[in-house]
């Protein structure tokens, strides 16, 4: 659909950045708002569209508080920093002046979860999904990848209201290295793999660890679906009936609390319509030791080889 | 000891303190180069001649208080701290590794010696304003020290902080802006002018005093000065240069985090690491 544009970065800023060009040329209501944190996310843009682009400096509740301005005045303003100063700084503007209002402001939330490891929780956003969830009116996608990304983007501007995208590091692999086989819908879940034993719903950058940990389960005779839920909220809850479906239960894989976020979201779905056995994998409800995404996802059971851990254990498997 | 040996001793310690902290940037392989350069010098005085403090006694209570409240700047308050004696040295090299007590930014209930937990611009502040306001209900005799950035000074908390301390009449509180007219993305007048700070600060309430954030005579006078204001608090506006003492990151905004990690070894070395 959008070939163009589906641009296999290696990187989500660039994608971000490429397709946020894209439709700004497209629809010039579109603008973008940063706090100081520009150059990280969008340095091309900052250059190539100057007139479209407002630096308010560090100072994140006026941004958000400006945003829900702008969009009152029928622009279309992309709000972006790092995910802890979003969700938590501004909250009470995105609450009150942007979701109650409901708004046709666009969040980019970068940093999410466990991407700023090494510098301490101040930097971690590692709640924003939960905070995001508790509020009316929000649609929050987690893209899994740079396709999804720039999907997300293209149909966040089709959707009018207020849309929270979130990011976690730069760095990501790849899931749909083909492209996306099925159109991106918001609220609908993309099914990536089929298997009768084990449902994986996943999000953002747990999706291509659950598809390595499936790969890793065929070769021990299990056999496992994987979703991608890059939006969260509404939730497709069609999705996951349907992953419930499995012999043995669903794992919920997320870069975020394990509160109140994907798991929580399934686990309020199954609980009222289809109880199942429900493993949520994720940042437990502590503040996290320091160091890098990949020895915290270790230290925290979120890499591949806890999750086949885990479903090796829902499955009854021996671990041999 | 003479003042112009002091001035010269706290010459030689800054001096001492940037390699240090530059070497355990480059170690790391991450963190923010230029924001601990331009804090140097002052944080070298506070901790070395000002501050009321004993490192075998983190949390004496009657000790004075120092909120590093541009919590980026992490490495340069580690360094100190260390060569303090609040931990060993060698824990300087463990910066942002796995289950370090040193993390990107100070976590105070994880390194002795750190007051305040800080690294969202504008909270530090904030808790120093009741640090020095507990004191006070105490009848505590310490004294609260907070360093803010420049670009740290566009948060609407910083202001609604600052009317609070002059409200309270906190001259037990004493603050500095390390006001090196950058922040991440650039410039500061070109991003969100904060100018004129002597005025606006005044303008709250505050006692103030601009001088060369590297010129160590001037930093200690303003300090005493600040020490003996009645009834007000101080701000002590200190004009410094971002990556002050390695000469490529200079006023260069880039260098607020590595831009090359090859250029700053040899930077390293320019300091004789
Ligand atoms: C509330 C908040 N917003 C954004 C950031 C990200 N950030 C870290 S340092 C920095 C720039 C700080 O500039 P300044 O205060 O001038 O300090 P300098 O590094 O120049 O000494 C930014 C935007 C943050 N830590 N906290």
């Amino acid at each position: 659909m959008y070939k163009k544009s589906e641009c296999l970065f290696e990187s989500r800023f660039p994608a971000l950045e490429y397709v946020l060009e894209e439709v700004v040329n497209e629809n010039k209501k579109i603008i973008a708002l940063t706090a100081d944190i520009s150059s990280r996310i969008v340095p091309r843009f900052v250059v190539n569209h100057p007139d479209r682009f407002f630096n308010f400096g560090i100072a994140e509740q006026n941004m958000f508080g400006a945003a829900a301005g702008f969009a009152s005045a029928g622009l279309i303003p992309f709000a972006m920093t790092l995910s802890v100063f979003v969700t938590m700084r501004a909250c009470e503007q995105i609450r009150t002046d942007i979701a109650y209002t409901n708004s046709n402001v666009k969040i980019i939330a970068t940093g999410g979860g466990l991407a700023y490891g090494k510098l301490g929780s101040t930097h971690m956003g590692i709640e924003d999904i939960s905070l995001m969830r508790s509020i009316p009116n929000m649609t929050i996608i987690v893209p899994a990848d740079s396709v999804e990304t720039t999907h997300a983007i293209r149909e966040a501007v089709r959707f009018n209201g207020p849309v929270f995208i979130r990011f976690g590091q730069k760095e990501n692999p790849i899931v749909h290295v083909n492209g996306l086989q099925k159109e991106f819908v918001i609220g609908k879940a993309i099914k990536l793999r089929s298997g009768n034993d084990i449902s994986f719903i996943a999000t953002g950058v747990m999706v291509s660890k659950a598809i390595e940990a499936c790969n890793e389960l065929k070769k021990l005779g299990i056999y496992a679906s994987v979703y991608s839920f890059h939006t969260i909220k509404p939730l497709d809850k069609e999705a996951v009936l349907d992953a419930a479906d499995s012999k043995y239960g669903l794992i919920t894989l997320e870069d975020n609390n394990v509160n109140g976020g994907l798991g929580g979201a399934v686990a309020e779905v199954l609980g009222s319509e289809k109880p199942r056995p429900v493993k949520r994998i994720g940042i437990p409800d502590l503040y996290p030791v320091i160091g890098s995404p990949e020895e915290l996802y270790k230290e925290y059971n979120m890499d591949v080889s806890a999750i086949v851990r885990t479903s090796m254990e829902m499955t009854k498997q021996d671990i041999g | 000891m003479k003042r112009e040996e002091l001035i010269h001793d706290l010459e030689e310690k800054a001096y001492l303190m940037r390699r240090e902290t530059i070497r355990m940037i480059v170690e790391s392989g991450s963190g923010h180069p230029g924001p601990c350069l331009s804090a140097a010098d002052i944080l070298t005085v506070l901790y070395f001649h000002v501050l009321r403090i004993d490192p075998e006694r983190p949390y004496w209570e009657e000790r004075d208080r120092f909120v590093l409240s541009k919590g980026h700047a992490a490495p340069i308050l580690y360094t100190i701290l260390a060569h303090r004696g609040y931990f060993p040295k060698e824990a300087l090299s463990t910066l942002r590794q796995i289950n370090s007590i040193l993390q990107g930014h100070p976590d105070m209930t994880k390194t002795p010696g750190i007051d305040m937990t800080s690294g969202s611009l504008g909270h530090g502040f904030s808790a120093s304003v009741g640090m020095a306001l507990g004191g006070k209900l105490d009848k505590k005799r310490f004294r609260v020290f907070v360093m803010l950035g420049d670009g740290e000074c566009q948060e609407g908390l910083v202001w609604e902080s600052a009317m609070s301390a002059a409200h309270y009449k906190l001259n037990n509180l004493i603050g500095i802006v390390d006001y090196n007219k950058l922040e991440y993305d650039g410039e500061i007048s070109k991003i969100m002018e904060i100018a004129p700070l002597v005025d606006k600060w005044q303008s709250f309430g505050w006692h103030t005093r601009r001088i060369n954030g590297h010129n160590m005579a001037e930093i200690l006078d303003a300090l005493n000065e600040a020490i003996v204001i009645r009834e007000r608090p101080t701000m002590i506006i200190a004009d410094t240069i971002k990556g002050k003492g390695v000469s490529f990151m200079e006023n260069d905004y880039k260098w607020h985090s590595i831009v090359d990690l090859k250029l700053m070894k040899e930077g390293l070395k320019g300091l004789g690491g």
